[in-house]
Order: structure tokens, then C-alpha cells, then sequence
């Protein structure tokens, strides 16, 4: 799709007025250049429908414009007495019945196509928490959680925002172009909706349900969406990145991450100082942690509960690790244990019990951790 | 009624607050109606102006996510149960004894609890922002799994929404009872005014829907507080029959809504066309086919949910049949409007505004109809663009354009005629401002129900906002305008309105507080 008709560049006037939005605001007007072939027939769908609805604008407003401008009182135009014409009601009946045909055909074939589900090259499962996105590339051990990039600062306005703001992840969906991908998707909380709109894809993740939809994308290249299904309080900040590349370099991807995971694994098998624990707990935690209990460990008063002087994470270990690995049912508070490795969670209630006002001075091990799974 | 009752003029009643509280009289009771709706359209207001200025720019400014999201809740809430459904009901109240000849409502007291359970719930819904935990933040349809999570205020707003539901029913039950039994003699069904027609059938929706709403909450009470999984996947229920059940009520309620609007449009547009209303039979028929077929279309709602792919279709199929009765309604007010002798008071123009702007409305929910141009639209602001083209300038400004028409009649004073042409001209504008570009944002891909947006969507909602405050002010001037009418003004006369034919116009202005006590005798 040409890009002229898709967008008009800002206009200098509201930049002038001292109002405009950062850099890289545009006015868009139309759904985003689709990047697949059913988005493409969406795209199209749309347009078709838009014309249609413009034809009828006209000849329903044509007419009563004229009306309300010539068979005006104060004209001196007397009013006719009519108000029944059955031979024009009945065509003002039939004709829209044949244009809803018109329409339905085209988009009973679409919806045919976005259900087929079948013959797919590869299957995602996507598990949808709050506020982040699980991948797990079945078949294989690769499986990583997909957070918002973009930091808080930016957020606050303490900082310029960049130019992905809220469409940044630290981790995209890696998928290889020309393959038929298969998404199941779940939810372990509440209802969100993996939604990327140049692949035409928008499928609610559904708690105790799995849900299926496909895309085949074949151009390389970063593809950017967001939850489109309330799911509380940082439902804004739960973007959705895919990144399309050949497919020579998604196995070659797909090869690293099987590495980085048996690394992981061996990283979790030996002890560290309490000194290293702390160090490496503070990153999981401003990945993991900090939408809710805030980076200060301070809380949202009302929302969620603070940690810093917080008489669980200051009290005996079990009960902390208990909670950080199974989580609370009911609340936002998730369960860790197969979002996070035994290095990574070892580390972030380490990182807890000292960070803050919470001076414990204790610390707790991978193998402890690994010992509390089985 | 007894039609033999010797007429005998008693206007008095108690006076101060104990008339309020006591009263039985329709016309009493339409007039707390509309307060209460003017109050909780204003209050719904404030809320969208802090919702607008919160999203002026990208980034966080005002309110937290927390407080927004409770914002876009609570502003929904309050405009669908608080402003737009008492609006209709006072309407009822005054315009349907007076249209049909009856004396008053056939229950009055009942009539009189109807009302006074409106300022209960509204109590309890604005207690809740001041408890601990906040207000409802789950979005004004409730969904859970994520309702769950909400606090006491949570279930504040469901006993204010059986409240408010146990009201509607009983004001339905009331209307329906009215209009079958207190007709004037030789009103038949077929003569009565369609504003009648439009709530005869809008009170059956209600009678058929408010209990599956309070149906579909007490059961998000049971899996909250004693136990039970209706919704809870873990406990072998669904999320997902929530849903189906809420929109089940949902969306007749969108017709509940519509309807009466509906009604006024096509009792103003022959007025002030000095010309019948069209295809009267045609607007019956039309109007009944779109409340009965308002039952099968509510998983039109639940597209991205994933269904099997002949439930998508068939409720794609059935929703794009609603453009057919909703097509030819429109097609008879531009006939109405067609070689009449047209004048452009201020409802004139209200109602013109509705005809146009509520087809755009109609024009994007067909879009919405198609199943794979949801999926892409679903959730995005090209629907809330949708349902503030239907609600706000379908409902809202059918219920204005109503008052207008109606206020000489209800206070023996014209309105500043000159300041009403200022509000439809400020309100239609900064409602396209504000609303517009909505469709634009949803289509390039902003989601709805979010406080900070990527950079790509700044301008559009900096436009919207700028609309959204003159749209918010310009509701000042009407209140002022409202205010200013009841308090004096140019006598009404009689018949205000030249062009116009119901009952309620052979009736001095303001009405006695009893009229028709003998009924009129129709031909």
C-alpha cells in the first residue's frame, strides 16, 4: 500500500500553536499497511465498505440537504401533503437488502480464511499475564516472558520520549517470514487480547481456555501491537512485538536460545554470595516486580501492597518464597515459579529482603529454590 | 379511569420539600426525572473532562492509570444508567398521559418509588469513589476475571445496579400499563404518536432485559463473596458466558437507549416540517423489527473472543439486518423533510443533527457488523467514535432537541431561542471535533480504555481534547438556559409550535397539574 495515501504529514499549524505531540506524530487516517495477506484482504474489506457507506451518505444527505435549503417556511414554501408511498417504501427496503449481500460475501470468504487455522509450520503458545506476554515455541524448551521497554521516567515525563514509546518489549516474539504461524493463546489471570494490527490478528487470551489464531507474514522486519482487552491498571503498558526474519536466522536464533537456556540452568546449579544474589535480584525485580510494587518497594497505596518494610518480606523466608513462587489467588500477585529460573528467583527475594529499609541481612539459594519445586 | 368522574380542579398539594418526596403526579415525577439526568449528565461530564485532559498529551499528567481507568468506568456507568435512561423516563412520565389523553400514570405510587430509588443508587455509585480501593475500574461492562479483583466499591456498584435496574423495571411496567389502559377513547394503537410507540416497545425491552442483567450480577456477587464459579475457569466455569449473558442485556439496552430518541426525532421533524410524519405504519413495523431483532445480535460484541466460525457469521448476518428497519426510519424522516414548509428553531435543528450524525453512527456500525473488520476494530476508539455517534448525538441530543421542544409546554415559558441556536451550534461542532478523529485513531490503532498512548496517535486526541472541553462547556450554557426558562420567559401560548399535532398542545401551557381528567375524545 502507498504510503501518501495511508497518511498526510503533520500539518505545521498545531505545531505552531505550541501544541503538537512529540516527534513522530502523524495524522494517520486509515488502518496500518498491512503486512499480511489476510490483513491486506481486511484492508480492502474496509474500503469497499467505506465507499458503499459514502454512496448511500449521498444519496440519502443529497436530497435532504436540497430539501431543507429550497422547501424552507421562510421562503415562502408551503408544505405538500404527502405521507405515504408503498411502491418507494418497498424499494427503500429491497435495495439495501441486495447491498448487504454485496457486503457479506466478500466477508463471509475473509472469515472463512482467518479460521483456518489448520497446517501451520509452527505453533507460539502465548500466555497473557498481568502485565506481560509468555511465548513458548512448542516442540522446543524455548519459553520467555515479553515486557514493556519503555522505562517509567519516560512515562512520568521525566525524560524525552523515545520514539517507540509504550511499543517497546525487552524480549519481541521472534517468527520466521514465509511460515504459516499457529498462536494458541492463554491467560493465567484476567482477559487480554494479543492484537497486532498489520497481521490482521486480534485474539482474546482467555483464563482456563485456549484460543487460536494464524498469520503468515512475509516481509522481514518489526511488527508493533498492544492488549486491546481491559486488563486493570497497566493495561496500557502491556505492548505485543513480533520480529519477522528469514528463516535461516530463526533457527539460528531458535539455536541460541536453547544455549542461553542450558546456561541459565547451569548458572542456577552452584551458590552465591548474598552480596552477588542482591546484585542480579535488583534487575529481575525492576523487570518483574516494579509495575506493581514500584521501583522505591513502596507500593500503589490501595492497589498493591508495599515491600519495603512489609512484615512478610521482612519475616521467615518460606512464607516469602512461597508467595513470590505460587503468588495470591485472586489478586494481581502472580506465580513466579515457571515464569522465573531458580538463579532468578533465589535472587529477587534476596534482592527484597535487603533492598530498602529491609535490612535482614539473609538471603536464600538456586538449590533451596530448586528443592522448593519438587 | 372513570371517564363519568365530574371534573373538579384540585391543584393543591403539599409544598416545599414534602411535595417532592410525596408526589404521585406524572408531571412532578418527569420533572425530577430530568433534574436527576441533567445532574448526572453533568457530573458523567466532569468525569469525560478529566478523561480528555489526562490524554491532551502522551505520558502521565493528572491521574494515575488506576484513577483513569476508574474515570472510563464510572463516565459510563453514569451516563448510560444515570443520565440517558432516567432522561427517557422523565420524558415518559410527562409526554405519554399528556399525548394519549390520560389523567396521570396507572400506578402512581409506584411511580413515585420508581424515582426515588434513582438517588439511592446514585448515592451509592458516588460513595464508592470514597472508599478504600476506589471506584469500579473494570469498565463499565463488568468483566471478569478482572472484576474480581476490585474492592468493596465493587459491590456497591452492583447493589446500585439492581437498584437501578429494579427501578427501570418498575417505571417499564408502569408505561406499558399507561399505554394500553389509558388511552382516550378512539386512540388506537395505530394513532398513537410514535413518540408512544417508540417507549411502548422500549418498556417490554426493558421488562425483558434488566432481569438478565441482574441475573448476570448477582452472579458475579456469588463467585465474589459466597463461593460459587459461574466465571471462574478454575472452578469449571467461564469467563467468556459473562459475557454472553451481559450482552444479552446489552444490547437491547443499546435499543432502550435509541428507541425513545427515535420517538422525539419523529415527533420534532413534522412540527417543524409542518407536514405528517412518513410512513407512520412503516416507523411502527420498523421500530419492532429492531427491538426483536436486538435479541439475536448481542455476540456482535464477543467477535475476538473466538467462536466457531458459524456463530461469527451468524451474527454478522444478523446484525447487518439491522440496518434495514434502521434504513428505512431515516428514509421517512427525509421524506418527512421533503417539500415541507421547513423552519429551523432550535429542536428543528437538534433533530436534523440527530438524523444526520446518528446515520454516521449507523454508517460505522455496519463496518463494525463485518466480522474481520472488527477483529481489526474491536476495542479500539474507532468504537468509542462509534457509540458517542449513537449515544451522545443519537440519545443525548435527542433528549436536548427534546427539552427544547417540549420546555414551553412543561413551564408556560419560551426559551431564549437566540442562546439555544448558540448551544446546537457550539455542541454540534465540538462534538464532531471531539469525536471525529476518533475514527481515524481506532482505525491507525489506539486502543480504548488506556491513559497513555504511543506518539503516532498525539495529534488526533490533542484535537479531540481541544473539542471535548468546548463540548463539556457549551452543556454550562444549556443548563443556563434551562435554568433561565423555568424562571420566566415569553408566555408559550397553547400551541408553541405552529406545526404541531399531539394532544399535549390543546392544553394551556404550563398543563393544569391534573389535565385530561375528562378524557378528549379523539376522531
Amino acid at each position: 500500500m502507498d504510503m501518501h495515501r495511508r497518511s498526510l504529514s503533520a500539518p505545521a499549524g498545531l505545531a505552531g500553536l505550541g501544541l503538537a505531540g512529540p516527534a513522530g506524530a502523524e495524522f494517520a487516517l486509515n488502518l496500518p499497511p498491512p503486512a499480511t495477506e489476510i490483513a491486506q484482504r481486511i484492508h480492502d474489506l474496509h474500503t469497499l465498505i467505506l465507499w458503499i457507506c459514502f454512496g448511500i451518505f449521498l444519496v440519502v444527505f443529497v436530497p435532504m440537504f436540497y430539501a431543507l435549503w429550497r422547501h424552507r417556511k421562510s421562503r415562502g414554501h408551503a408544505a405538500h401533503d404527502f405521507h405515504e408511498n408503498p411502491r418507494l417504501e418497498v424499494a427503500w427496503t429491497v435495495v439495501p437488502v441486495l447491498i448487504l449481500i454485496g457486503m457479506a460475501v466478500p466477508s463471509t470468504s475473509v472469515v472463512l480464511a482467518m479460521k483456518d487455522t489448520g497446517a501451520s509450520e509452527l505453533t507460539v503458545k502465548v500466555t497473557a499475564r498481568q502485565w506481560k506476554w509468555e511465548y513458548e515455541y512448542l516442540g522446543t524448551e524455548v519459553r520467555f516472558a515479553s515486557n514493556l521497554a519503555t522505562p517509567q521516567a519516560q512515562i512520568e515525563n521525566r525524560e524525552a520520549k523515545g520514539e517507540h514509546y509504550l511499543l517497546e518489549v525487552d524480549r519481541p516474539l521472534v517468527v520466521p517470514t514465509g511460515s504459516k504461524i499457529r498462536l494458541v493463546l492463554t491467560a493465567e489471570d484476567v482477559i487480554h487480547a494479543w492484537w497486532v494490527p498489520a497481521f490482521g490478528v486480534k485474539q482474546d487470551a482467555i483464563p482456563g481456555f485456549v484460543r487460536d489464531a494464524w498469520f503468515r507474514v512475509d516481509a522481514p522486519g518489526t511488527y508493533r501491537g498492544q492488549c486491546a482487552e481491559l486488563c486493570g491498571v497497566n493495561h496500557a503498558f502491556m505492548p505485543v512485538v513480533v520480529e519477522a526474519v528469514p528463516p535461516e536466522r530463526f533457527a539460528a536464533w531458535l539455536d541460541e536460545q536453547k544455549t542461553a537456556r542450558a546456561a541459565v540452568q547451569a548458572a542456577s546449579a552452584r551458590d552465591y554470595p548474598l552480596a552477588e544474589l542482591v546484585e542480579r535480584g535488583k534487575a529481575v525485580y525492576a523487570a518483574h516486580c516494579a509495575a506493581c510494587h514500584q521501583e522505591s518497594g513502596k507500593g500503589l497505596p490501595g492497589a498493591f501492597p508495599a515491600l519495603d518494610g512489609s512484615p512478610l518480606v521482612k519475616g521467615p523466608l518460606a512464607a516469602h518464597l512461597a508467595i513470590v513462587l505460587d503468588g495470591k489467588p485472586g489478586t494481581a500477585m502472580q506465580a513466579f515459579a515457571k515464569q522465573l529460573s531458580d538463579l532468578e528467583l533465589a535472587a529477587v527475594v534476596s534482592y527484597e529482603r535487603n533492598a530498602w529499609g529491609n535490612k535482614t541481612g539473609d538471603g536464600v539459594q538456586p538449590r533451596e529454590v530448586a528443592a522448593l519445586r519438587k | 379511569m372513570d371517564a363519568t368522574l365530574a371534573p373538579h380542579a384540585h391543584d393543591e398539594h403539599p409544598s416545599g420539600l414534602a411535595r417532592w418526596l410525596t408526589t404521585t403526579n406524572h408531571k412532578d415525577i418527569g420533572t425530577l426525572y430530568l433534574w436527576f439526568s441533567l445532574a448526572m449528565f453533568m457530573f458523567a461530564g466532569a468525569l469525560a473532562m478529566v478523561i480528555r485532559a489526562e490524554l491532551f498529551q502522551p505520558g502521565l499528567q493528572l491521574v494515575d492509570p488506576m484513577q483513569f481507568n476508574r474515570l472510563t468506568s464510572m463516565h459510563g456507568l453514569l451516563m448510560i444508567f444515570g443520565a440517558i435512561m432516567p432522561a427517557f423516563v422523565g420524558f415518559a412520565n410527562w409526554q405519554v398521559p399528556l399525548m394519549i389523553g390520560a389523567p396521570d400514570m396507572a400506578f402512581p405510587r409506584l411511580n413515585n418509588w420508581s424515582f426515588w430509588l434513582l438517588p439511592v443508587a446514585g448515592a451509592l455509585l458516588l460513595a464508592s469513589f470514597f472508599v478504600p480501593g476506589g471506584a469500579l475500574a473494570a469498565g463499565w461492562t463488568m468483566y471478569p476475571p478482572l472484576f474480581m479483583q476490585g474492592g468493596i466499591a465493587y459491590d456497591m456498584t452492583i447493589l446500585a445496579v439492581h437498584v437501578l435496574g429494579l427501578s427501570s423495571i418498575m417505571g417499564a411496567i408502569n408505561i406499558i400499563t399507561t399505554i394500553l389502559n389509558l388511552r382516550a377513547p378512539g386512540m388506537t394503537l395505530m394513532k398513537m404518536p410514535l413518540f408512544v410507540w417508540t417507549w411502548l416497545i422500549t418498556a417490554y425491552l426493558l421488562v425483558a432485559v434488566m432481569p438478565v442483567l441482574a441475573a448476570v450480577i448477582t452472579m458475579l456477587l456469588t463467585d465474589r463473596h459466597f463461593g460459587t464459579h459461574f466465571f471462574n475457569a478454575a472452578g469449571g466455569g467461564d469467563p467468556v458466558m459473562f459475557q454472553h449473558i451481559f450482552w444479552f442485556f446489552g444490547h437491547p439496552e443499546v435499543y432502550i437507549m435509541i428507541l425513545p430518541a427515535f420517538g422525539i426525532v419523529s415527533t420534532i421533524i413534522p412540527t417543524f416540517a409542518r407536514k405528517k410524519l412518513f410512513g407512520y405504519t412503516s416507523m411502527v413495523y420498523a421500530v419492532s423489527s429492531i427491538a426483536l431483532l436486538s435479541f439475536i445480535v448481542w455476540a456482535h460484541h464477543m467477535f475476538t473472543t473466538g467462536m466457531p466460525v458459524a456463530g461469527q457469521l451468524f451474527f454478522m448476518y444478523a446484525t447487518m439486518l439491522i440496518a434495514i428497519p434502521t434504513g428505512v426510519k431515516v428514509f421517512n424522516w427525509v421524506a418527512t423533510i421533503w417539500r415541507g414548509s421547513l423552519s429551523f428553531e432550535t429542536p428543528m435543528l437538534f433533530a436534523v443533527a440527530v438524523v444526520c450524525l446518528f446515520t454516521v453512527g449507523g454508517f460505522s456500525g455496519l463496518v463494525l457488523a463485518l466480522v474481520p473488520v472488527d477483529i481489526q476494530l474491536q476495542d479500539t476508539y474507532y468504537v468509542v467514535a462509534h457509540f458517542h455517534y449513537v449515544l451522545f448525538s443519537g440519545a443525548a441530543m435527542s433528549i436536548i432537541g427534546g427539552v427544547y421542544y417540549w420546555l414551553p409546554k412543561w413551564t408556560g415559558h419560551r426559551y431564549d431561542e437566540r442562546l439555544g441556536q448558540w448551544h446546537f451550534w457550539l455542541t454540534t461542532i465540538a462534538f464532531n471535533v471531539t469525536f471525529f478523529p476518533m475514527h481515524f485513531l481506532g482505525l491507525a490503532g489506539m486502543p480504548r480504555r488506556i491513559p497513555d498512548y504511543a506518539l503516532q496517535f498525539a495529534d488526533f486526541n490533542q484535537i479531540a481534547s481541544l473539542g471535548g472541553f468546548v463540548l463539556g462547556a457549551a452543556q454550562l450554557l444549556f443548563v443556563y438556559i434551562v435554568v433561565k426558562c423555568v424562571r420566566g420567559g415569553e408566555p408559550a401560548g397553547d400551541k408553541t409550535w405552529d406545526g404541531a399535532d399531539t394532544l399535549e398542545w390543546t392544553l394551556p401551557s404550563p398543563p393544569p397539574y391534573h389535565s385530561f381528567t375528562t378524557p378528549p375524545k379523539i376522531d
